[in-house]
């Protein structure tokens, strides 16, 4: 398979570190010439020096053999440009983008570009993804670190509102010890219905914290 | 003006305050659009359109021109680029009815009037002007 890579820096560094290790025909396309010197001494891949919106220069980088096109310099538009001269004039079909500015990723797609992503949405996911095990709080570990004591708040849709503790039993080693409704102390039976909103102070052996929680909340921890 | 246009000017570098001033002193309505405050210093004091700084490159910039209203739109910053990108986005998210993009490299420009855009090419025109002035001159000799 052959590559090219436009790019510059670390991104560049490390894919081409990681591509010219599997083996594939890599050309690696740079606008910087000091970045340019340094990973063509230190790989074996096909360095130019220049701009990969460049025609001539794709041309250089034998881009009508290339199969897969990767824009991977700071700036959108030199991005979407090389991709779409690539495909354009060179006949690549596969192109992949970096987008900066998040609002880009659905506009590189409608114009042409094979697969676009943005850093920005990717820590952005990963941030809210983590946020939303905000109803898991005040992890405390007890009993020299073995059993674990947290504070798991319902929401409308978690899963186990409206269920009896019965219900809920993944085992004797994960309990809801306690209920905090309206601010006031309910001890749960096992009959006892949860509601959304209740503040359910949970005691588990680690093992079975991940598993319960799943029940209480739908959520993975 | 009985046919005033809504206009959208991204870049105001020499040709982009000429085609501001003159489109604004003939009664269009302007929004000019440049990363650089200063570059708003080349409009005259007639000018009556609009200034935002931002890039262009940023949809949202785009938006706050309100793109999406527009009757024509100029792509002309210094970068082929930043105006091939904009001017498709004009055209094709925006659904701007009249784009135009200075391209100066003539081996990209191929690609763009492919894809549908219209651009100009200062090198192009440049050339072909000295090149006719070139056969006038042998015209007259002759």
């Amino acid at each position: 398979m052959k590559l090219i890579l436009i790019g510059s820096g670390k991104l560049a560094y490390f894919l081409t570190r990681q591509f010219a290790s599997k083996g594939y025909a890599l050309t690696l396309i740079c606008s910087d010439q000091a970045d340019a010197l340094s990973l063509s001494r230190q790989f074996k891949a096909t360095v130019i020096l220049g701009d990969g919106s460049d025609p001539a220069v794709l041309q250089d980088a034998e881009a009508y053999r290339a199969d897969i096109l990767l824009a991977l310099t700071p700036q959108d538009q030199d991005n979407l440009v090389a991709c779409q001269i690539a495909q354009q004039q060179f006949g690549i079909t596969e192109t992949l983008a970096i987008v900066n500015d998040p609002d880009n990723l659905d506009i590189f797609e409608k114009l042409g570009v094979t697969i676009a992503f943005s850093a920005t949405e990717i820590i952005a996911h990963l941030l809210e993804q983590h946020l939303e095990f905000e109803n898991i709080k005040n992890i405390t570990p007890v009993a020299e670190g073995d059993i674990n004591v947290m504070e798991v708040t319902l929401n409308d849709d978690s899963p186990a509102v409206g269920k009896t503790l019965q219900d809920l039993e993944v085992s004797s080693q994960a309990q809801i010890t306690c209920i905090v409704r309206n601010q006031y102390i309910t001890m749960p039976k096992r009959w006892t219905r949860l509601q959304a909103a209740d503040h359910l102070i949970v005691v588990s052996r680690p093992e079975y914290a991940g598993q319960f929680l799943r029940v209480l909340t739908g959520k993975e921890a | 003006m009985a046919n005033s246009q809504y206009i959208v000017v991204v870049g105001c570098g020499r040709l982009g305050s000429i085609l501001a001033n003159r489109l604004s002193s003939e009664g269009h309505s302007i929004v000019v659009i440049d990363q650089d405050e200063q570059h708003f210093s080349k409009l005259s004091t007639a000018f009556s359109g609009f200034r935002i700084v931002g890039d262009a490159v940023e949809s949202a910039i785009l938006k706050r021109a309100k793109t999406d209203q527009a009757d024509c739109f100029f792509a002309v910053t210094d970068q082929d680029n930043i105006n091939l990108m904009v001017a498709q986005i004009a055209k094709e998210i925006f659904q701007v009815p009249k784009v135009l993009a200075r391209v100066y490299d003539p081996a990209r420009e191929q690609s763009y009037q492919e894809l549908g855009i219209t651009t100009i090419s200062p090198t192009q025109l440049s050339a072909q002007a000295f090149l006719e002035s070139l056969q006038l001159a042998q015209a007259v000799q002759v």
